[in-house]
């Protein structure tokens, strides 16, 4: 045991252990013994004589969230998928009967969001890390974790994606306070002032171009194009002075999004220059005794149209005619066909022949006129009947332009369209526009989709080609469906045709189709305020 | 006594905290809902079965007794508990209705009333836990006297090997310790472990990390080393050692003496549970915190070549049980004895103090065990605050701030206690040693912990302390 009065110091105690004892022996000889005697009573009362530390700055306490709490059992409920969520392997194998809880954590979210309750502290930071790998979460996950998730984020650089984009509502002023308002916008780094702009378009749309307009000739280009983006929101003819000008602007991809924003503007003037150019370029004809469509093409591009946004020069591959009549078609107010077609409905217009083979090109920019222009008479017309074949019908074969067309639809009608397209024409082609339909899926939309299920069952196919449809209808398929879907979970014989065994998965398959279903539906009622 | 009531549910993160391993709490979480069980249900006596449907054509029986806990299923799984336990119990949790309330099915009351039989026995027969003589006691107390003998002397041999060691690692200097790297250390920690004294072995292993743990590590393997060679030179002259003193020298050098002396009944709230990887074992630590007595207490539980300990209390809930201390290192190990009745899922926190006021009662500590890392310990009213790289509890009402330990800081807990504070002051369980605080549990004073309003006895609960929650941070 130690019995020195005056130790050595610390430091040298520590260099003569760093480079041994042999080349520099300990302060009071002792060799290693007696060096390790020192060291030990100096551990020890440094240990003993520790003192706390002095407080750093303490940061802002997080705003007060008012929301109430969630009900315990939807509490627990978050919990459990976002502890499913971090739990690493697992997935790759088969899936088994039990649902996938990570894909319910979008609706979840959605649902607690509508019900405006606040997220419990302790879960936060997992529901941060959720957000952090799944963009698509974010907007919900952001809303639901408030002011508080924004503090906490605020706090560890792994989350800031958190303070970007426009979700960051309490840093922003209120935008009925003009003097904190411009302050932001004159003052502001880049993303504040894009989200600010947005906050304040929302609230009222004259102000936010009122805003723009102070410094618009300042800004720099890539800046200009993204505050006359947010003009989207609220767009209306107040802004037709603006835009028109901005048609002037030097930047090119400036010139051509106002010229797309003026075009969704029917009552525009530059709506009204791009109809006279495509009447020009399209007019009632006649094959032999039957009306018709013809088509003449714009010789040139000229410096007018280019000034309306035209895009002179064609993607390589397209002829640079049909790529001009394209752009003046998809710019033109879809009501202006009406009156050169003699009155026809949008329905009758696009069922006439066209000649010379230019249906496809025309059909293709109505269908991008209807689109930007949000029509559903025109949409619906374009989308034909839902049991013709897809290669057969009016309008677009493509898939993903179908599904922007009936994303515009009412959303019943959209759920019919789609069962019958369904009913039609299998499951094999109908992914993407089941993706366009509101969810829970409406009847008879979702005892369509799962007819063609039990339909592919008995051809004997294996579910896992329909996984994409399945993941969609657990998630989808109304939860009340479940009590009638239970019929399918048995494991009926197997047909002499059968893929080996595709029995077991498929009732496998619906089995976890009814347990998601159910639990969904015991969600939904957790989340029921108490 | 309790009501006949279903016992009180667990949240999901106590019941995932069962998992031995994250396959299991996977493929458990996989399970735990509704779809695939069926005849379940649960009783007042902490009951809970159910069956499961799996790839075969029987469902697999699974019973848990929530008092233990203890699992029993008839799946071949020799995991424990299994993947349907843990879907159960999460089931369970979620309070679905899948688990009425009811009478225990036969398939499921046979084991119950084997196992509740036998650990009623063991509660009578004073078993180990009671730790008289004549329970553990062997037949012939000289054959005993001179095993210890024998072991001691092999410890001896050891200590020597490893005043050896030492001596001849300061005589070349700590510079070539950090060449030499883990091997060395290995060797001589498994040498320790032939000498029966695995104490020391835990403590030379831990020696092996540390030129590897960033600047300053010549610092901090000298103060080891010098706190090695004081447990060496303790155990070499223990005989000239007053006893509370030499118990503690024994403890830490890994002849642990049995638990004695009478048990302290109490309602013990579950603070913290956490597993730490200790050579080819696991260790488990599970921290109390009794009611009555005010006493913390501290059970350790081994597991050995990746099979999970078998002891698991999650976190919150409150038994009813006997603990008996083992002697030595300010007697804060104890071994758990009888439990009566159902464990409750709330508790109130400890009292606690400030953060000045722990560290000092660390200095404090190290007069009578001056081997010790840290010490348990309550903070209220303290405030997470980021610092340099770092963070810092500090005191709502003064300046004095503790530094959150370094292995603390990179472990998802560190963040739901920041999530909990909001900036606030809050209460939290820790250690608090000379590597600064390291948290393993906090308590949420959001109106929304979703405890319930009364305790185990039936007693409504008022203040506004007992209605938070304890969070686990590790």
């Amino acid at each position: 045991m130690p019995r020195t009065v005056t130790p050595a110091p610390w430091e040298e105690l520590v260099t003569s252990a760093l480079l041994g004892t042999d080349r520099r022996p300990a302060e009071g000889g002792g060799g290693p013994g007696g060096l390790l005697d020192a060291a030990a009573l100096h551990t020890v009362q440094r240990r003993a004589g520790l003192l706390p530390a002095s407080a750093a700055a303490r940061p802002e306490p997080a705003p007060a969230d008012p929301r109430p709490p969630l009900p315990p059992a939807a509490r627990r409920r978050l919990a459990q998928l976002l502890a499913d969520r971090s739990a690493p392997g697992g997935s790759g194998g088969r899936r088994g009967t039990a649902p996938d809880l990570t894909e319910l954590i979008p609706q979840w979210l959605a649902t607690a969001n509508q019900h405006g309750y606040r997220a419990p502290a302790a879960l936060l930071p997992s529901l941060l890390d959720a957000a952090r790998s799944r963009t698509d979460l974010r907007p919900q996950a952001l809303a639901f974790a408030g002011p508080r998730g924004l503090w906490l984020a605020g706090l560890n650089p792994e989350w800031r994606f958190a303070l970007r984009g426009s979700s960051g509502g309490s840093l922003l002023p209120d935008v009925t306070e003009p003097e904190a308002v411009a302050r932001l916008w004159e003052e502001g780094l880049f993303a504040e002032r894009v989200a600010l702009l947005g906050a304040v378009r929302t609230h009222d749309p004259a102000e936010a171009l009122a805003l723009l307009a102070t410094t618009w000739t300042t800004e720099r280009a890539e800046d200009r194009l993204m505050f006359l983006d947010s003009l989207r929101t609220g767009l209306s003819g107040v802004d037709e002075t603006f835009l028109e000008q901005a048609l002037s602007d030097r930047s090119r991809n400036v010139r051509s999004t106002a010229a797309e924003l003026l075009s969704a503007l029917p009552e525009s003037a530059f709506a009204e220059r791009m109809a006279d150019r495509a009447m020009s370029c399209v007019s009632p004809g006649l094959t032999g005794d039957e009306a018709s469509v013809s088509v003449e093409a714009p010789h040139e591009c000229d410096a007018s149209m280019e000034r309306d946004g035209v895009v002179a020069v064609p993607p390589s591959g397209r002829g640079e005619r049909s790529w001009w009549l394209g752009q003046l078609v998809e710019a033109t107010p879809l009501a202006t066909w009406s009156v050169r077609f003699g009155g026809r409905a949008a329905q009758e217009i696009v069922g006439l022949p066209v000649a010379d083979g230019w249906a496809e090109e025309l059909h293709a920019a109505w269908c991008r006129a209807a689109v930007r222009q949000r029509d559903p008479k025109w949409a619906r017309a374009l989308l034909g009947t839902p049991s013709v074949p897809p290669s057969n019908g009016p309008g677009t074969a493509s898939l993903a332009e179908r599904s922007k067309l009936l994303a515009i639809l009412p959303a019943a009608e959209r759920a019919e369209w789609v069962a019958d397209f369904i009913a039609a024409h299998g499951l094999s082609e109908a992914f993407q526009l089941l993706g366009v339909c509101p969810t829970p899926w409406a009847e008879p939309l979702g005892r369509s989709v799962v007819d063609a299920l039990d339909i592919a069952r008995d051809a004997g196919s294996y579910p896992w080609s329909f996984s994409g449809v399945m993941g969609l209808a657990e998630r989808c398929l109304n939860p009340a469906e479940a009590d009638r879907l239970e019929v399918l979970t048995t494991t009926p014989d197997e047909p002499e045709d059968a893929s080996p065994g595709a029995n077991g998965y498929w009732s496998e398959a619906f089995q976890r189709l009814v347990s998601t279903l159910r639990l969904r539906s015991a969600i939904d009622l957790e989340l029921i305020p108490g | 006594m309790h009501t006949a009531d279903p016992a009180a549910r667990w949240t999901v993160e106590q019941v995932l905290a069962l998992a031995p391993d994250e396959t299991s709490r996977r493929a458990g979480s996989n399970l735990g809902s509704a779809g695939p069980w069926s005849g379940g249900g649960c009783d007042g006596s902490g009951a809970v079965w159910g069956l499961c449907k799996g790839s075969g054509s029987k469902p697999y029986r699974t019973v848990v007794d929530t008092t233990g806990p203890a699992y029993t299923c008839s799946c071949p799984s020799r995991k424990f508990p299994c993947k349907h336990a843990l879907g159960l119990l999460l089931v369970w949790a979620s309070g679905a209705s899948a688990l009425p309330a009811g009478e225990v099915p036969d398939w499921a009351g046979e084991w119950l009333t084997g196992r509740r039989k036998r650990v009623a026995d063991m509660g009578k027969k004073g078993g180990p836990t009671t730790g008289g003589a004549s329970a553990t006691g062997p037949a012939d107390p000289d054959a005993a006297r001179r095993r210890a003998e024998r072991r001691a002397g092999r410890i001896t041999g050891g200590a020597q090997e490893l005043e050896q060691r030492l001596t001849d690692l300061l005589r070349g200097g700590l510079a070539a310790a950090d060449q030499s790297g883990y091997g060395l250390w290995e060797e001589t920690a498994a040498r320790m472990v032939d000498a029966q004294a695995p104490g020391l072995a835990a403590r030379v292993r831990e020696l092996g990390s540390i030129p590897g743990s960033g600047p300053g590590w010549p610092v901090r393997l000298l103060e080891e080393c010098a706190l090695l060679h004081l447990l060496d030179s303790a155990w070499l002259g223990i005989d000239r050692l007053p006893e509370p003193l030499a118990a503690t020298v024994r403890t830490h050098v890994g002849l642990t003496a049995p638990a004695e002396g009478p048990p302290v009944r109490d309602h013990w709230l579950v603070l913290a549970q956490y597993d730490t990887p200790d050579g080819k074992i696991v260790t488990r630590r599970i921290w109390l915190y009794g009611r009555d007595s005010g006493r913390t207490a501290l059970l350790l539980s081994f597991g050995a070549a990746g099979r999970a300990p078998g002891l698991a209390l999650p976190v919150g809930v409150t038994v009813d049980a006997e603990m008996t201390p083992y002697p030595g290192a300010g007697r804060l190990r104890a071994e758990l004895g009888e439990q009566f009745g159902v464990p409750s899922p709330t508790g109130t926190p400890p009292p606690g103090g400030t953060a000045a006021a722990a560290i000092g009662a660390y200095g404090d500590a190290l007069r009578d065990d001056p081997w010790l890392d840290a010490r348990p310990v309550t903070l209220r009213e303290v405030i997470p605050v980021p610092s340099g790289g770092g963070w810092q509890l500090v005191d709502a009402a003064g300046e004095a701030a503790l530094p959150v330990a370094p292995s603390a800081l990179s472990r998802p807990g560190l963040w739901k206690l920041v999530a909990l504070s909001g900036g606030a002051p809050i209460t939290v369980f820790g250690e608090c040693g000379h590597r600064g605080f390291d948290p393993l549990a906090a308590w949420s004073m959001d109106a929304d912990a979703g405890a319930c309003g009364v305790d185990a006895d039936g007693v409504e609960i008022s203040s506004i302390d007992t209605m938070s929650e304890i969070v686990p941070l590790i």
